[in-house]
Order: structure tokens, then C-alpha cells, then sequence
């Protein structure tokens, strides 16, 4: 082998590595950028239907409930009618920040491991609360026979209840609302 | 859109104002981006496929390079082993897709693209023969273990449903971690373990407990935690701008840092010690955001190594190399002195920015652990101070990525497992990298992914795949895993 040829493959050999490196950022930028970010005074917001990022590579998408970066949020893409919650967030409690999308799916919600928010608070049951679409699409939350009890607004439930966007449920020391 | 959006972190203490101020500085650079509707993979499997055809790819490069560099001809096993490696991710990554469909990308591709690259350094010092003391070919051994690796990576993923059901092993977890680390002091030492007892060997078959024990006492310790951590946390009194815990909350920490001392004593094993006792401080911290915790824990450390270090010889052999790493070359040597650290310093220098190239060094020179605990020393002499950045960089991404998990996971349990797991490997990294480039003192331990050293690679592997589910279950939407209306937001208002 050639002084010449070894030189090239060495130079091109970490030229390669690198690229591999660099790449592998590219494909975590959405984590740093791709992302939107709140500032945490404003209570309410409006959505972007189509909120998009900024590549190709923020385009394929992570389908995080909570993919933000660090306080980032995140909006829901296209295709979805207006008006309706797109995602649960807890605003207070020891998970405060979580989001959950919502895509048609019953969320439970309590101490339980299965549960899809799991609630580390003391005054929250195994299976505290569900919150699901009825038959019209309306989100609905429903207290699952628990201890202390669920709260819409200062009302403990004690029926299946409509749910509208911003009223916040509470579950012990956890507070969480549906968002648009 | 509104405000308390911080992707899924425990909103407590001051981590979170940081954060925030960040993110904030990075919004309005992000105000004039066009808005593009989201298409195509929801879950990034796809990106995850290009990157793992790069990550085999490359190794077989460096494969290629190595023998043409050495015999001026492409390696006969060429094409068997980039069929290996590729068959073996291709599995893995079909897996990935079938049972962990939401995980992170980028962790197999980087998993794989290290292990590629140890072992064709160790396939290249093997061809290094006599020259290299104590060598006997081991590449094929570190592909038939990185294929087991593998194995049990699959197996993770196809078994492990769901993260949380480890939780219910917190304390099963912590006995059988404690089995694991105990059991090699059992087992008669060797002379050519050079004094460390942390193999079980049964035959020519040898595996290294620690290395498993490792990811079960993350489970104990993200268990554990979960549940104490409020009382670690609150109970506390305020001292000098510190939290001070309570005594009885202190428990817990002493019997861990008495544990890993034990470990020192008794198996001589420094890394793994400290790797054990980090653990547990990065976990405490993580959990209670209390920085007293932290200063504890590096007191602790210290003091505990101080302590042994005075008494035991093995430890203080390794400190005064650590000290004096060229003292071993000198004119009146002092009894027991190990040369490696002044050879992989040498050899890492001789390396200099871009290396000698693959197959062109002389990593031989560096003893006869140039292809386990010294393979950095050899990456560094072949790759230069480039390529080894760029494996460092790999190991941070790795790192990160398992980070990234945690604060997206919607559960405590599997934040702290993910932490742990993270932190375990970017501790056992940093114990080796700073052992090798003499920044701490050598501790034997091995290089993820890397080095020459079966449990390693197959411990590492599950420790992947885990990583791989719990981001999994952080970033699947929910049961039913909506087309094209979910991802990142832009820039909305």
C-alpha cells in the first residue's frame, strides 16, 4: 500500500466517524430546537394546527407525549379539528410538566404501574380516575371509586363528567388539565 | 398552547428555573421557521434503519482499512463479519420495531457501531501475534459475545413488557445484586487477574458478575428511591445553606458506601466500587435535588478511598502509578510497579491529533491488556485524538439519549431507572477514560461496548435494550398510536 493511499483512508476513515457523529446530533436537534417553547407566565394559548419544525429530520417527528426539549412543549401537527383538547398536561404535583397526547385512548390515571399517568401522591388511589372520549368524542372524566376523592373545579365528581379545556382536575396534591 | 409544558420532569427545587432560562434564550431563534406538516414514520424507526446501515458500515471500513494497511489486501474475513455484524443488527433492529416501536433511535445504531469498532481493534491486535505479550486471537470470541449480547438484548425486549413490572423486584433486586457482587470472592483468585477477584470461573469460562449487578442494583436503587424519596428529601434539616438529612435517613447511604468499601477490600476491585457508591449519590441526587447529597457522597468517596488506600497494597500500587506513571521505567523501578499507565500515555501521544491510522500503530507496546481495559490507548494511538473524541462523543450520546428518556418517562420509577442506567454507563466510561489517560487512578474495569470482555458486552446489551423500552413507553402517544397528527410543534405563534 501507498504512503499516499494509507493517508487518505486514515484521514478518510475519521472524516466517516465523524459524519456518523454528526448525524446522529442532526437527528437529536429536534430535541434542542425542534420544539416549542412557552413561556411559563402566559396561562393560555392557542394551538398551531400545523406546527412544523424547521427539517426534514424534525419532521419525522417525535411522537413523545412530552418530547420537548428542556421547557419545551409541544403542538399537535395538522388533521385535527380545532378547538378540540389535544393533550393532558399536569400543571402541579410531583409529575408537574408531564403531557399526554390524546388520541382517542382512555388515560388512567393513579398510584397503579399500568396506569398511563402513574401519580406519585399520597393521597391518590392504585386507580384513581380515567379520563376517556364517550360516544360523541367528548372527553369525559370519570372517579374511579376513590379514597379522597377527584375534584373538577372544587366539585368532587361523582358521575361521569364532560370535561371542557383549562378546568383543572385535582387528585390529591396533583393537578391536571386538558389543553388544546 | 401554555405554560407549565416542561417535558416530563419533577417540577422541584431549582433544576427547573435553569432549564427554563435556557429554552427560553433558544425561542425566538425559532420564530421565523417555515411550518411544515408532519408526514411519514411517526416513530423514527426509519432514521434509526439509515444510522445502524452507517454503524455497520463503518466498522467494516475500519475492517477493510486495518488489512489493507497490514497485509496490503482486503481482509479475507471480510465479508463473514460484515455479515455478521449486519445480520445481528438487522435482528435487533427489527425487534426494536416489532416490540419497541416508540424508542429512541439513535441507542442501537451508536450500541452497534462501538461494539463494530472494539471488535475490529481487537481482531486488529490480534494480528499483531507474538508481538503483543499474552495475546491469543479473541475477536472471534467478541463476536460470538457480542451475537449473545445481542441474544439478550432481543430477549429483553420480547420479555420485558413493560418496565415498571422491575419495580416490583426492588428488594429481590437488591439481594441478587449483592449474590452477584459477593460470589467472586468466593472463587479462588487467580495469578493473572493481577490481584482483583471479580470473575467467576468454571473452566476456561469466566463472566464477570459486576457487570450484571450493575443494572439489578439500578433496579433496587430506583425502587428504593421512588419510595424514600420524599422522606429524604423534606426530612431535613437546614444547615449552612445545606440540607442536612436525618440519621435515620442517612442509613441507607452509609450501608452502600460500607458496601462498596467491602467490595474494595475484599475483591479489590476500585472501579466497580466507585462505580457502585457514584451510582447510588447520581440517584440520590436525582431523586431528592439535594446538592448535600452530593457533597456526602464525594467526601465519602474520598475519605473511603483514602482510608483504603493507606491499608491495602493493591489499591496503593495503583495510586502511586496513578501519581508516577513513568516511575516504572526508571532507573530503580519501585516493587510492583505497573507500566500500562505510562504506555497507554505513551501511546496516546504517539497518536497524536489524526493517529498512525488503523493497522499502523504499535498498541502492541501497551502490555498485555491493550485489547481490554487499555483499548482506548490503542483507539488512541490508531484514531488520534480525532477519532477518540468522536468515540467519547458516541458515549455522550448514548448518555444523553438515556437521560433524555428519563425526563420524558411518565413514571418515577422508570425516571430513576433511566437515570441510573444512564449514569452507570457514563460513570463506568468515565472511570475507564480517566484510568487509561492517567486523570484517576487505573481501576480494572472495561469499556462498554469496546473492549475485549464477554459480560460487558452482554450486560451492556441488556442495558441498551432497557433503556430502549422504558423510551419506549416514554414516548409511545398512548394505546392507539395516531397517523401523522402528532410531533414536534414549531414555532406557533
Amino acid at each position: 500500500m501507498s504512503e499516499l493511499t494509507l493517508t487518505v483512508m486514515r484521514l478518510g476513515f475519521l472524516a466517516v466517524l465523524w459524519l456518523f457523529v454528526i448525524v446522529a446530533i442532526q437527528v437529536i436537534r429536534s430535541d434542542l430546537f425542534g420544539t416549542k417553547v412557552n413561556p411559563r407566565t402566559s396561562r393560555r394559548g392557542t394551538s398551531a394546527p400545523s406546527g412544523g419544525p424547521a427539517t426534514a429530520t424534525t419532521a419525522a417527528g417525535r411522537p413523545t407525549p412530552a418530547p420537548g426539549g428542556p421547557g419545551a412543549g409541544q403542538t399537535q401537527g395538522g388533521g385535527r379539528r380545532r378547538g378540540a383538547p389535544t393533550q393532558l398536561v399536569v400543571v402541579q404535583g410531583s409529575l408537574a410538566g408531564t403531557t399526554v397526547a390524546l388520541q382517542g385512548q382512555t388515560i388512567t390515571l393513579g398510584r397503579a404501574h399500568d396506569s398511563t399517568i402513574v401519580l406519585d401522591d399520597d393521597y391518590a388511589s392504585s386507580r384513581h380516575a380515567r379520563i376517556y372520549p364517550d360516544q360523541t368524542g367528548q372527553w369525559t372524566v370519570e372517579d374511579l371509586g376513590s379514597t379522597n376523592g377527584t375534584y373538577l373545579d372544587r366539585q368532587r365528581l361523582t358521575a361521569p363528567t364532560p370535561l371542557q379545556p383549562g378546568t383543572p382536575i385535582r387528585i390529591g396534591r396533583t393537578v391536571i388539565e386538558l389543553r388544546k | 398552547m401554555s405554560s407549565y409544558n416542561l417535558s416530563g420532569d419533577t417540577d422541584r427545587g431549582g433544576g427547573t428555573g435553569r432549564r427554563r432560562a435556557t429554552a427560553e434564550r433558544t425561542a425566538p431563534r425559532r420564530r421565523g421557521n417555515t411550518t411544515i406538516s408532519l408526514q411519514g414514520a411517526p416513530n423514527r424507526r426509519n432514521t434509526e434503519l439509515a444510522l445502524l446501515v452507517f454503524a455497520v458500515l463503518l466498522p467494516i471500513l475500519a475492517y477493510a482499512n486495518v488489512g489493507l494497511a497490514m497485509d496490503s489486501e482486503l481482509p479475507a474475513g471480510m465479508l463473514g463479519y460484515g455479515l455478521g455484524m449486519g445480520s445481528l443488527a438487522l435482528v435487533a433492529h427489527l425487534l426494536v420495531r416489532r416490540f419497541a416501536p416508540y424508542a429512541d433511535p439513535l441507542m442501537l445504531p451508536i450500541a452497534t457501531l462501538l461494539n463494530g469498532l472494539g471488535v475490529v481493534m481487537i481482531w486488529r491486535l490480534d494480528k499483531a501475534g507474538k508481538l503483543l505479550s499474552g495475546n491469543f486471537p479473541a475477536a472471534r470470541n467478541q463476536l460470538i459475545w457480542s451475537a449473545l449480547g445481542v441474544a439478550l438484548f432481543i430477549g429483553v425486549m420480547v420479555l420485558l413488557k413493560d418496565h415498571r413490572v422491575l419495580q416490583r423486584y426492588t428488594y429481590i433486586s437488591m439481594v441478587v445484586a449483592l449474590v452477584l457482587l459477593a460470589a467472586p470472592a468466593f472463587f479462588p483468585a487467580r495469578a493473572e487477574d493481577f490481584g482483583a477477584k471479580i470473575w467467576i470461573r468454571m473452566g476456561s469460562f469466566s463472566i464477570q458478575p459486576g457487570e450484571f449487578a450493575k443494572i439489578v442494583l439500578t433496579v433496587f436503587f430506583a425502587g428504593y428511591l421512588m419510595v424514600k424519596r420524599d422522606a429524604l428529601a423534606l426530612a431535613s434539616r437546614r444547615f449552612m445553606g445545606l440540607y442536612l438529612p436525618r440519621g435515620r435517613d442517612l442509613g441507607p447511604i452509609v450501608v452502600i458506601w460500607l458496601l462498596s468499601l467491602l467490595i474494595l477490600i475484599f475483591e479489590n476491585d476500585l472501579g466497580t466500587s466507585f462505580l457502585f457508591f457514584g451510582l447510588f449519590v447520581v440517584m440520590l441526587y436525582v431523586a431528592t435535588e439535594r446538592t448535600s447529597w452530593i457533597l456526602f457522597g464525594l467526601l465519602m468517596s474520598v475519605g473511603g478511598a483514602v482510608a483504603v488506600a493507606m491499608t491495602t497494597s493493591h489499591v496503593k500500587v495503583r495510586i502511586d502509578a496513578w501519581l508516577d506513571p513513568m516511575a516504572a521505567f526508571g532507573p530503580n523501578p519501585p516493587k510492583g510497579a505497573t507500566e500500562q499507565i505510562g504506555q497507554s500515555l505513551m501511546a496516546l501521544g504517539s497518536g497524536g491529533v489524526t493517529g498512525s491510522g488503523l493497522g499502523q500503530g504499535r498498541s502492541w507496546l501497551i502490555n498485555f491488556a491493550a485489547k481490554s481495559d487499555f483499548i482506548l490507548g490503542s483507539f488512541g494511538e490508531e484514531l488520534g485524538l480525532t477519532g477518540l473524541m468522536a468515540i467519547f462523543l458516541l458515549y455522550a450520546l448514548l448518555v444523553q439519549r438515556g437521560l433524555r428518556t428519563a425526563l420524558a418517562a411518565r413514571d418515577p420509577f422508570g425516571k430513576l431507572f433511566a437515570v441510573g442506567l444512564s449514569s452507570a454507563m457514563a460513570l463506568q466510561v468515565f472511570v475507564v477514560a480517566g484510568g487509561v489517560t492517567g486523570l484517576i487512578p487505573l481501576t480494572g474495569m472495561t469499556m462498554p461496548f469496546l473492549a475485549q470482555g464477554g459480560s460487558s458486552v452482554v450486560a451492556n446489551w441488556a442495558l441498551v435494550a432497557i433503556l430502549l423500552k422504558i423510551s419506549d413507553s416514554a414516548r409511545r402517544p398512548g394505546a392507539e398510536p395516531a397517523p401523522a397528527t402528532e410531533g414536534q410543534g414549531g414555532p406557533a405563534r
